[in-house]
């Protein structure tokens, strides 16, 4: 990492930089610190970010719930059900981390992205942020925590006012909030765009005389006006592309690290969170199907869902070399959330499905130090056991009867973050560091 | 879809329900005193109050308000007051419901005045809505097919003419030329299916129903030009023409039938609104219909027609806005199958 | 291999506009064998829907100008009539495209859409199509298709919509198909359903595919031939192998590069390609990559800015052709851009 071309070796290249590069020889940040309280840029590579596991959570999200009413189509329309979108998630976002959530369309992980920066209000559950409880604050009480938590949304093309230049777009949350001085506006506007590597003369134009790439990054100029400690992304990339997107991955990495901005990623693409996010949570149907560090997480996994979604990516690199991986096929699709299957959701597509499934719901269980994983048969690809490792610990025989004589263990709890003590599925005892 | 329909109807009552009550409080909120305008100019103190008894303006308008309700469900008598009405069995006037109530300045009930008048403007509605839902969607097709061609631009040239020239010239134009001067149609005078018959009633129509239909035939075709192109960049119609179906079926079948939703709602609207009678060329044509009516009973200070006739036309408003409703969920099955 | 089923010989689409004229396709060849599936892999405004819609004649009757030769079985479809093309389409060459549920008509059934298709081409009754159409159904893998059939788009899941497009295009057996980025709007698993149902197909039908994509995993997973084109252009055009292996042109090099990864190394760094899309209005002189490309400085003089360079064969086989300058891109490719790529990797090799 040390012998980096100089266009690559920081934030300070910028996009469309070695077209325009006659318009403006460089426009770098310069040392004048005294205008602006923005720390400077070091000259660092874009490394993926680490797992700090002693990082205090800046985020911590506890049973999670959201329901969305379904209505009948009769004559008086009654509540018929509910669509449980998210159904009871706990999880943590350490300060200055990411936590990638990752899973397929419909399995609620862009719901909580929007839980979380409180565009929905959860049907239940509790989100700690900072130590702030935020899930059912009122509206007013909400406002000087907006400025904390910022969102970064997927499509460019819509999340921008088409009437409003570049600067009115990125200055107005200066502006609602009165940070600074009405003065100073332009400077600061002027100054993000730079740090997003966009030209900091073109505040005037509009979003529509931007690329796509150009305009995710206003987008994400807009999100850090405030200075928020935590920015929801929701899919950001999915829409350029892929050329592009490397572009914004590394200007979010660099931004992480600058500011010091904690991060929720939400996407589908498990290569990019995998690149993003130390730590990763697979979403299927509402609930946390798998939660580790990323190592674990894409090296290890122990949940057949993950199995199978990891195996379904096609990957370049391993074709660029001639090498070619086995696909776990899933069959069938994703059930509807409105009438989940009983047991564990995954059932009906899960290839190792036996009769405890329909009727236990596995607990999301720690199995390492970093770990977490809801299912009877969890184990490593290839190497699930026989019997529910599970089994003993619920209280219910191997087919998920209830059994008499078994004692149910009592700390299958559904909390967030992980415990100095986990069940080691090799031994099927306790275990610790 | 039944259950759908019905759901739709309930919300309809209960609009007219709220229309009844917002024009009967408008209307009556007005600062001129109808007692005094029923009474005549010649009026003292005294006469103005007994007329303000015997039309029932002495009640709080909650009351009245609640009346003309009963009047439209169960039908009234006239004049409102019960005493004078004992007395003097000669003045009694019967209303049938609907009771849309009394005119005091025509000394007839609304529902003469109207049900006289509506014949004459449906009657241009309809004709006038055959030709110009016929040739604004034939012509807005034909414009949209031929896309940039000599034929597109003439047609959208025309509407703008047709636009430009207001309602009352063309039915000038029509009656001296095509009628007086070429002698092509008789002179239109309104007569009834029962009078004339069907080809009576329709000759003595079409002058009246083409210069409304022209100007709405504009605008159609502006609009089902418009829709139709729009449909024609749908991703489906590059599957339908990728499945090699032939122009002709691509625009029927596939680009049609996706531009007949906005546009049946548009025609709903326009027709309703048509219902309530078309003013100027009602007045060129010296037909009777409802616009005139409203003209003159805005003219005399006629509340009581002047109410009847917002409710006949907001109710025209509604029943066509549930009928498009239910129209959608014919076309659409994402409406229909939810 | 003297009769390919599909060869379009310097293909030109040029879009006239008031500001100039957009040459989204400028000079493209390629040859595709019967039951051979081939990848055009680029970004958007590379070209590579343009120069596909050409060869289904959806061009026809818009300003674009077309200009070169598509000849399917023989047959140069540029030179076909109105009537005879439409006839073709559906038939001979049928195209499913990337968003199935704007693909379909949402005011008419399944059933009703994809018997269209038969009908359109076969004087049969419309239960015989409907028959057809539900043999067809169960063969994309839809459940109870004698039940289905009858159901609405909205009523399928995205998997199901994308399984009923391609029982649509396969329904007259063509001899070409053209896969318009039909796995971008699916989820992982889904999308691995289609390619496998796609594959499986083909083994069938026998017939050709383009499978035109941004991502190049579904090429490594899908295609036997690549062809990368950037600005209108191929850029480069060989096996799949050859090209994922040893890809000789810096734009693909940073097409793999800019990809993260679900497997090796996580330090790695996602090396960006600098730069946007070049407008195809005024496309840059010389190479049209020449402004993005770091590896300009690995040829002499101001060639890259000057010259665009040919399509011609590259260092290591006749079948492997490439657009560029560099005198040596396979060394360069191992030098210096395959230990950034994966480093782990290249100890493995």
């Amino acid at each position: 990492m040390t012998d980096l071309p100089p266009e690559h070796s920081g934030i300070r290249y910028t996009e469309g930089e070695l077209e325009r590069g006659e318009e403006h020889a460089d426009h770098t940040v310069q040392g004048d610190s005294s205008s602006h309280e923005l720390p400077q840029f070091k000259v660092e590579g874009h490394a993926a970010s680490v797992l700090d596991p002693n990082a205090k959570p800046i985020l911590e999200v506890r049973d999670l719930r959201m329901y969305f009413p379904v209505k009948s189509s009769g004559l008086i329309r009654r509540t018929i059900g509910n669509v449980q979108a998210v159904d009871g998630i706990s999880f943590q976002v350490p300060k200055g981390g990411s936590l990638g959530l990752v899973g397929e369309s419909g399995c609620g992980k862009s719901t909580t992205g929007r839980m979380v920066t409180r565009l929905y209000e959860p049907t239940g559950g509790s989100i700690n942020f900072d130590g702030t409880e935020i899930a059912k604050t009122s509206a007013r009480r909400l406002k000087p925590l907006r400025r904390e938590i910022q969102m970064i949304f997927q499509d460019p093309y819509t999340s921008l006012n088409p009437r409003h230049t570049v600067g009115t777009i990125v200055g107005t949350p200066l502006a609602i909030h009165n940070v600074v001085p009405k003065k100073q506006i332009l400077p600061r506007v002027q100054e993000l765009l730079e740090i997003v590597g966009l030209n900091p003369e073109h505040y005037n134009r509009y979003p529509h005389e931007f690329s796509g790439g150009q305009r995710q990054r206003i987008g994400i100029a807009r999100a850090l006006t405030l200075q928020p400690k935590l920015l929801v992304a929701d899919e950001p990339v999915s829409a350029l592309d892929v050329s592009i997107q490397a572009q914004v991955i590394n200007l979010l990495q660099d931004l992480q690290k600058e500011f010091d901005i904690s991060f929720l990623f939400v996407a589908h693409d498990l290569a990019v969170v995998r690149h993003f996010c130390p730590e990763v949570a697979v979403m299927y149907l509402g609930k946390i199907v798998e939660i580790a560090d990323r190592e674990t997480l894409y090296n290890r996994p122990n949940h057949p869902y993950t199995q199978a979604l990891l195996s379904a990516v096609p990957d370049v690199k391993q074709a660029a070399i001639g090498g070619r991986r086995e696909r776990i096929r899933l069959q069938g699709d994703v059930p509807s959330p409105i009438n989940p299957p009983s047991g564990c959701r995954f059932r009906t597509r899960c290839p190792l499905a036996q009769e405890i499934c329909a009727r236990v719901e596995p607990p999301l269980l720690q199995v390492g130090k970093r770990h977490k994983v809801a299912c009877h048969f969890a184990g490593e690809l290839g190497n699930h056991p026989d019997r529910p490792v599970t089994a003993s610990l619920l209280g219910v025989d191997d087919t998920g009867a209830p059994d008499a004589g078994a004692s149910p263990a009592a700390n299958l709890t559904n909390e967030p973050g992980f415990a100095d003590t986990w069940f080691d599925l090799e031994r099927k005892t306790m275990a610790s560091a | 879809m039944i259950a759908y329909a019905i759901r739709r109807l309930l919300i309809g009552a209960l609009l007219i329900l709220a229309l009844t009550f917002v024009t009967y409080v408008l209307f009556f909120a007005v600062p001129s005193d109808p007692a005094k305008q029923a009474c005549g100019k010649n009026c003292n103190e005294e006469q103005i109050e007994q007329t303000r008894i015997a039309l029932g303006y002495d009640q709080p308008w909650i009351t009245q308000w609640t009346e003309f309700l009963k009047g439209i469900v169960q039908g009234r008598q006239y004049p409102a007051d019960e005493e004078l009405r004992a007395n003097n069995p000669k003045l009694v006037t019967d209303c049938e419901a609907p009771c849309l109530g009394f005119s005091f300045v025509n000394q007839q009930t609304v529902n003469k005045i109207l049900s006289g008048a509506l014949p004459i403007s449906a009657s241009i509605a309809i004709v006038a809505l055959v030709i110009w839902v016929t040739g604004g969607v034939l012509f807005g097709i034909l414009a949209a097919m031929t896309k940039g061609s000599f034929l597109d631009r003439g047609l959208v040239g025309l509407t703008l003419i047709a636009y430009a020239f207001p309602s009352f010239f063309i039915g000038k134009f029509l009656i001296t030329y095509v009628s007086i001067k070429w002698g092509l149609v008789d002179y239109p005078a309104y007569q009834t299916i029962a009078d004339g018959g069907f080809f009576g009633w329709l000759s003595a129509l079409f002058l009246p129903a083409l210069t409304l239909a022209l100007l709405y035939m504009a605008g159609y075709v502006r609009i089902t030009r418009s829709y139709v192109l729009e449909s024609l960049g749908e991703d489906y119609i590059r599957t339908a023409k990728s499945k090699g179906v032939t122009q002709r079926v691509l625009v029927s079948k596939h680009a049609l039938r996706a531009a007949l939703t906005p546009l049946v709602t548009l025609i709903g609207l326009d027709f309703a609104t048509l219902l309530g009678g078309a003013l100027i060329t009602e007045n060129v044509f010296a037909y009777n219909g409802l616009g005139v009516i409203a003209l003159q009973a805005f003219a005399a200070d006629d509340l009581p027609t002047m109410v009847g006739l917002v409710i006949l036309v907001g109710t025209f408003v509604i029943v066509a806005n549930i009928i498009v409703d239910i129209l959608y969920a014919v076309i659409d099955p994402r409406v229909r199958l939810g | 291999m003297s009769n390919p089923l599909l060869s379009v010989v310097d293909l030109k689409v040029h879009f006239p506009t008031n500001d100039g004229i957009v040459k989204a396709t400028d000079g493209l060849s390629y040859t595709l064998e019967r039951g051979k599936t081939l990848g055009i892999v680029g970004e958007s405004g590379s070209g590579k829907s343009v120069s596909s819609s050409a060869i289904m004649g959806l061009h026809r009757g818009t300003n674009a100008h077309v200009s070169g030769q598509i000849l399917l079985d023989g047959v140069d479809l540029l030179q076909l009539s109105n009537e005879d093309m439409r006839k073709h389409r559906g038939k001979e060459v049928a195209m499913i495209f990337q968003d199935p549920l704007s693909a379909m008509h949402p005011y008419y059934t399944v059933g009703n859409q994809i018997g269209e298709a038969y009908r359109v081409h076969h004087d049969v009754s419309k239960k015989a199509a409907r028959a057809r159409t539900i043999e067809m159904l169960e063969r994309v893998g839809i459940p109870q298709p004698d039940r289905r059939v009858d159901d609405y788009p909205h009523q399928f899941s995205g998997g199901m919509r994308q399984r009923a497009m391609i029982a649509m295009g396969l329904i007259n057996n063509p001899a070409l198909l053209i896969a318009d980025e039909p796995t971008t709007a699916l989820d992982v698993t889904v999308q691995a359903q289609i390619l496998d149902l796609l594959q499986d197909l083909q083994r069938d039908f026998d017939a050709g595919i383009i499978i035109i994509t941004h991502d190049l995993g579904v090429v490594a997973e899908m295609a036997d031939d690549v062809l990368v084109m950037y600005a209108g252009r191929a850029v480069e055009y060989g096996t799949t192998k050859e090209i994922l292996t040893h890809p000789e042109m810096p734009y693909t090099w940073g097409l793999i590069s800019s990809i993260p990864d679900v497997a090796g190394d996580t330090s790695a760094r996602l090396i960006p390609i600098p730069g946007n899309p070049p407008s195809l209005l005024q496309p840059p002189t010389g190479c049209a990559f020449h402004p993005r490309c770091t590896h300009r400085d690995k040829v002499p003089g101001n060639l890259c800015v000057t010259t665009l360079p040919e399509l011609v064969p590259g260092q290591r086989s006749e079948g492997h052709l490439k657009r560029c300058h560099i005198p040596d891109p396979d060394a360069v490719y191992e030098r210096e851009v395959l230990p950034e790529i994966a480093p782990d990797l290249v100890e493995e090799r």
